[in-house]
């Protein structure tokens, strides 16, 4: 062991300046949260008011119920086309196999606003109103690569003869994929859909083109909002949304230590 | 039989695979999900704005049935020339900055025991998994003129007057660097945590710096992982529209916000169109040369 492995206590502070660099816009909002003042400027008094008012501001709560409501429609629907995907495109041969296998990394590498004002215009082509569906459907777009991808991670580590074992007792296809391949990959399918949560909470760009005047997301309440000022009850809808955040990171923090965990036997 | 239907290819090829069964339900069930998404949510939406380039806005927001090339020729119009490169200019500084923050940030945590790294790499994915936009708020009150640091730094009495530190491309620079920090750190991290102690030993035994360590050791074992998070940061560094638009005021733009105007204001969509064909082919030039070094698209998108 060389003398490198030693830890400089001004390294460890670099680490937990950049740590905190990330961290400070979404402290200091949580923090205002609990501010009596309305403007986000000084500290005046602890109050759990915003929290209170949160509840009467209709708009807002509409805008967050959307989001939710989208998020978890798009993952459910994302994982089940991802999950049957991957194993699809593992498994068979088709014609046009070669070019969607391209296709599907599309998503993942293209910039956000081609893919929203591509979608955009497919929708005004096929004569859909822009609301609720339409930021579905995109946000399911967006999500399935990256299901599929996290998924085959842990399809190709699967052991060879597992499968054509389950076969030769005489379990049929479904059978097998529902009794053995399905819980074998089941890490990789909560990653993907934990994956596939966030990216539906986390996109601005392409629900702000597929959304059409009527629907609301929060992102695009707080993006309607934001030049004319925003009132703290955003903040303490945020600082709820945080807490989900990391009860969630907490529940994917076991499939993520195992999957680290393989990536570092590599 | 043959199909030469494309959207048909998939069934011609089941009904093929297993001859005297007409109707495959296992193989219909893991294929046509994929087939159908990628036909109707990828392929033809990218056809579509393809075929939307080449043609001739009517200038009330529909467009003429003329092919034509003009749309790609106004787009060498010197004003979008300058927000090109403008907006290059800010993706290239942003992506630099993030690689100068994460490669220490990277190499110090090698030091810190494992449980502990795990720990801190799921606080880099915290902010991440916050959206966008509310994170750009918090923003806003760090940096605005009665924001956080600039009342700190008057109250303090080291600056009279306030930093202008938003309303321009700082601001820009500022946002997106804050935003795409994530997406730099999670594959040089995991690139430079695969680098073996035992070069490094090597290395440090004939007589090797820091900075030595740094260009002929790291540097060239993590490029793959460098360029991941390059393209991650970049690629979203020239189109998020509301960084721009939020941090950068009315007048600074980017790509992204030129093809926004030319959809939603202007209602030039021809032109949109081609200045995300522009933006695209780009892009898969990027990740050609990502490929080409060895990198994996399995990698990308920190998943």
């Amino acid at each position: 062991m060389s003398l490198s492995k030693h830890s400089h206590p001004l390294r460890k502070a670099y680490i937990a300046f950049v740590l905190l660099l990330l961290f400070l816009p979404i402290l200091i909002l949580v923090a205002f949260s609990f501010n009596e003042s309305k403007l986000n400027v000084i500290f005046t008094n602890f109050t759990f008011d915003w929290y209170a008012k949160l509840f009467s501001n209709t708009d807002l709560l509409d805008a967050f119920k959307n989001t939710i409501l989208i998020a978890l429609l798009s993952t459910t629907i994302s994982t089940i086309i991802g999950v049957l995907s991957a194993v699809g495109l593992k498994k068979f041969h088709f014609r046009g196999h070669g070019l969607i296998d391209k296709l599907i990394y599309i998503p993942i590498v293209i910039p956000e606003i081609v893919l929203g004002i591509a979608l955009l215009s497919v929708f005004t082509l096929a004569r859909l109103e822009l609301g609720f569906w339409t930021v579905l459907l995109a946000h399911i777009s967006f999500s399935v690569p990256f299901v599929i991808t996290s998924v085959r991670s842990t399809l190709y580590a699967l052991p060879k003869h597992v499968e054509s074992a389950a076969a030769d007792l005489g379990a049929s296809r479904f059978q097998i994929f529902w009794h053995i391949t399905l819980p074998l990959i089941w890490p990789g399918i909560v990653s993907g859909a934990l994956l596939a949560f966030t990216l539906s909470m986390d996109d601005v760009v392409v629900s702000y083109f597929s959304a059409g005047p009527g629907t609301n997301t929060l992102p695009l309440y707080i993006y309607a909002n934001i030049k004319t000022g925003i009132s703290p009850d955003v903040n303490a809808l945020t600082s709820i949304m945080l807490v989900i955040t990391v009860i969630t990171l907490t529940l994917s923090a076991h499939f993520q230590s195992k999957k680290l965990a393989r990536r570092s036997i590599d | 039989m043959s199909q030469h239907n494309p959207e048909l290819a998939g069934i011609s090829a089941y009904n093929q695979s297993k001859p005297g069964k007409r109707f495959d339900l296992f193989k219909a069930t893991f294929t046509l999900p994929v087939i159908l998404y990628s036909i109707f949510l990828i392929l033809i939406p990218l056809i579509y704005i393809l075929f939307l380039s080449f043609l001739k806005s009517d200038n009330y927001g529909g467009y003429l049935f003329e092919f034509n090339l003009e749309n790609y020729g106004e787009v060498l119009n010197s004003t979008y020339i300058t927000i090109f490169l403008k907006s290059a200019g800010i993706g290239l500084i942003t992506t630099f900055i993030c690689l100068l923050i994460s490669y220490p940030f990277a190499i110090f945590l090698r030091d810190i025991p494992e449980k502990r790294r795990n720990f801190i790499m799921k606080l880099v994915m915290v902010p991440f998994l916050t959206n966008s936009l509310i994170r750009t708020y918090g923003l806003i009150t760090i940096l605005r003129k009665n924001g956080v640091i600039n009342s700190a730094l008057t109250g303090a009495g080291i600056i009279s007057s306030p930093l202008p530190l938003m309303y321009n491309n700082l601001g820009i620079i500022i946002g997106m660097v804050y935003t795409l920090l994530p997406f730099m750190l999670l594959p040089v991290c995991s690139a430079v945590a695969k680098v073996d102690q035992n070069l490094l030993d090597a290395a440090e035994d004939l007589g090797a710096g820091r900075f030595a360590k740094f260009f002929k050791i790291y540097l060239p074992l993590t490029l793959q992982g460098a360029f991941n998070g390059s393209l991650m940061v970049f690629i979203p560094a020239i189109g998020y529209f509301f960084i721009a638009d939020i941090l950068g005021g009315g007048k600074a733009m980017i790509i992204g916000n030129l093809i926004k105007n030319q959809f939603l204001t202007a209602r030039n969509w021809p032109l949109g169109a081609a200045l995300s064909i522009i933006l695209l082919l780009f892009t898969f030039v990027l990740v050609r040369i990502y490929r080409r070094i060895g990198g994996k698209l399995d990698d990308l998108g920190g998943g």
